[in-house]
């Protein structure tokens, strides 16, 4: 090989490196197309070197940001320095058994009555506030929430499958004549088929919703693992960030460490109307919210514009099929909506609940499983 | 325009060449996309191109057509589309008369009936086949368009991977075909959903943005030759000034066009607050948007006729 071409390459492998490290996929398959489309460009060309990379490595708009910072830096010779650690959302680690009542208590006792100690604690941790837990008991709810049930939530597809009435399938009735030789013999039907109606669900991170964020995340977790490519997640509170992908992880202990080190706002203030905002413009207008069930986890803490809030309120409502609520705060005693941004975003919610609990949780996965088929409340 | 069997794509050596070209027929190119284009055909990758709606994705496949002089293929995307619309399907009711006819005629070599049943002619070439068959008469690639491909659901996009990747096509009563030169294609996303990673990955990914100033009256007075240099570059920066608003639908150099189109339909030499509000349904296309440029007044959007735009061009 000649040294030239070497040192080229040499040159990319190293700039692939930084881009990976700076969060772009660029991995060997990119890289072998980078050097492809060097070959069919100037190579001493700076602005060709630029696009043969910014083509070949990026794979979406939030990538050319850091492409631009990294060929900045690599080719500029500084060393890009290392990433900015937010603050840590706090994870807590699962574990695989159920907690005993006592840990003081003999080994000789009947495995039964173990079991049945551990049932009866599941009723007593189903109805309890998860900010309310000791490390075991939280342990144990996390563990319940990741066997949650999110399937559910059907809408009708535009693709057909074989049906025993419907609509008359015209292509197979006469492929099944041609096979006997032109006898019509029978009639053959087909309905629409149905597919997983896609669920976004935005999470408030912010000061006053930390103690349920966790919780709610690894409910989401649930969602995106169970519905796959039919879930969206984003986190709300002074930024807006899409959290689908670190949430795909099987594992939810990684699954929330990548969460936590992604989210760079955790525990700020609250511009929840200029987030949603942000929401409707880069991804829910596009598409993402039409006809999806919108779950929105906030307290509705609203430091910037109520108006704001009620307006993006109202675009998301005609947007989504429908919009769920979820305010933990609702389950303390005597709560009443009476914070501005509640009330301003109240009259486009179509359900309005809890969510501090595992209880509450199973009840929301059972709503968003639910076909909701009545009006939206006034 | 065959050009006495000159093929256009050998002319083609930089970027910059392309650029030439496409500005030849009307499409002008910047930097980025020249080069793009220019990999996606030495390269013979799909070139996957996302961006705002109305930024040209889907004029630069036309144009890249018409200037290498070969056929356009066009796959509009839609939720549901599957195999038989898009690759190949058999034409039943013509497979029936034949049938019938062959009956009528008294043939009864059922064997015989059955090899003309499956023949090339009763073939329906949907978008994909047709891209992976037919060349220019030079026997340049086609250039085939997959629009919107975000629209299509998941199962369509793998079944897509799988044709990309070797452009080959095999119909189990045929056998395989095979494209004796693979198509230059083109993929258009609106972003309305994530597409999967494995499709971009065998693309080259181009982000299209909206133009800037200098180019977005270089477009209209190019596209819009009717319309005066003053209108033209008029409607740039309004246009310009109207996407740094919080607009739900910013306005594409498409909406640009369609104004200045407008504008030019009702005899306007210039645009004034009385014309801009009568054609702003050109422009804007929700309520909320064109109530929100009214209330901030059309003539502060036209700025006070000075001559440096406010606005950037960058």
């Amino acid at each position: 090989m000649p040294a030239m071409a070497r040192d080229a390459t040499e040159t990319v492998v190293g700039f692939a490196r930084t881009l990976r490290a700076a969060g772009v996929d660029a991995g060997p398959d990119r890289v072998q197309a980078m050097i492809e489309a060097l070959h069919d460009l100037d190579v001493l060309n700076p602005r060709d070197v630029y696009w043969a990379g910014r083509l070949t490595t990026c794979s979406g708009p939030d990538d050319l940001d850091r492409y631009d910072r990294c060929f900045a830096a690599y080719f500029s010779g500084r060393k890009p320095g290392p990433p900015k650690r937010a603050a840590q959302v706090v994870v807590y680690r699962q574990v695989a058994m159920p907690a005993p009542r006592d840990g003081g208590e003999e080994e000789s006792g009947p495995e039964r009555d173990k079991t049945l100690a551990a049932a009866s604690e599941t009723e007593v941790l189903r109805v309890r506030d998860v900010t309310r837990l000791s490390v075991a008991e939280r342990a144990e709810v996390n563990r319940l929430i990741a066997l949650l049930d999110a399937d559910g939530a059907l809408r009708r597809s535009l693709r057909y499958t074989p049906a025993r009435r419907g609509a008359l399938d015209r292509e197979r009735t006469v492929r099944a004549m041609l096979r006997r030789g032109g006898e019509t013999s029978r009639l053959y039907h087909r309905a629409h088929r149905y597919r997983p109606r896609r669920v976004v669900m935005l999470v408030d991170v912010s000061g006053s919703m930390s103690p349920y964020a966790d919780a709610l995340l690894r409910f989401a977790h649930v969602l995106v693992r169970r519905r796959g490519r039919n879930a969206e997640v984003f986190s709300v509170g002074t930024r807006l960030t899409r959290l689908t992908r670190e949430l795909r992880q099987r594992d939810v202990d990684t699954a929330m460490a990548a969460v936590s080190s992604t989210i760079p706002d955790w525990s700020g203030g609250t511009r929840l109307g200029d987030e949603l905002k942000e929401f409707g413009d880069q991804w829910g207008q596009r598409g993402m919210a039409r006809g999806a069930v919108l779950v929105i986890a906030s307290d509705g803490w609203e430091r910037g514009d109520v108006a704001q809030l009620g307006a993006q309120m109202a675009r998301l409502s005609r947007l989504a099929h429908r919009v769920v609520w979820v305010n933990p705060h609702k389950a303390q005693p005597g709560y009443e909506p009476l914070t501005a941004g509640m009330r301003a975003a109240l009259p486009f919610v179509d359900d309005f609940v809890e969510g501090h609990s595992l209880g509450a949780l199973e009840e929301l996965a059972r709503l968003i499983g639910r076909e909701h088929t009545g009006g939206r409340r006034a | 325009m065959g050009r006495n069997g000159h093929s256009p794509e050998a002319d083609i050596g930089s970027p910059a060449d392309l650029a030439d070209l496409l500005d030849k027929h009307e499409y002008l190119a910047d930097e980025g996309l020249a080069t793009a284009c220019f990999l996606a055909m030495r390269m013979r990758r799909p070139l996957f191109l996302e961006g705002e709606a109305g930024v040209g994705k889907t004029e630069l496949a036309k144009t890249v057509a018409t200037a290498l002089d070969t056929p356009l293929i066009r796959l509009q995307c839609y939720e549901g589309i599957d195999a038989a619309q898009a690759l190949y399907d058999w034409d039943f009711p013509r497979q029936l008369l034949h049938l019938r006819a062959a009956e009528a005629a008294g043939i009864d070599d059922v064997g015989a009936i059955e090899a003309q049943l499956y023949d090339r002619r009763f073939l329906i070439a949907r978008p994909l086949l047709q891209a992976i068959e037919r060349t220019s008469e030079r026997g340049a690639p086609s250039v085939l368009l997959v629009d919107e491909v975000d629209r299509a659901d998941d199962e369509f996009e793998a079944f897509l991977l799988e044709v990309l990747s070797d452009f080959t096509i095999s119909i189990p009563e045929l056998g395989t075909i095979r494209a004796e030169v693979p198509p230059l294609v083109v993929l258009t996303s609106n972003r309305t959903r994530e597409v999967h990673d494995a499709l971009k990955r065998r693309c080259l990914y181009h982000w299209l943005e909206h133009p800037s100033f200098d180019r977005e009256v270089a477009i209209i007075r190019r596209r819009m030759p009717e319309a005066s240099g003053v209108l033209a570059s008029q409607v740039a920066r309004a246009a310009q000034a109207l996407r740094g608003q919080d607009l739900l639908k910013p306005p594409g150099i498409a909406e640009s066009l369609d104004w200045a189109q407008a504008l030019v339909a009702l005899g306007a030499r210039e645009l004034d607050p009385d014309t801009a509000a009568r054609t702003l349904g050109a422009v804007l296309k929700y309520r909320e948007d064109t109530q929100r440029v009214l209330d901030a007044g059309l003539a502060a959007l036209l700025g006070d006729g000075g001559e440096q735009p406010s606005v950037r061009t960058g």
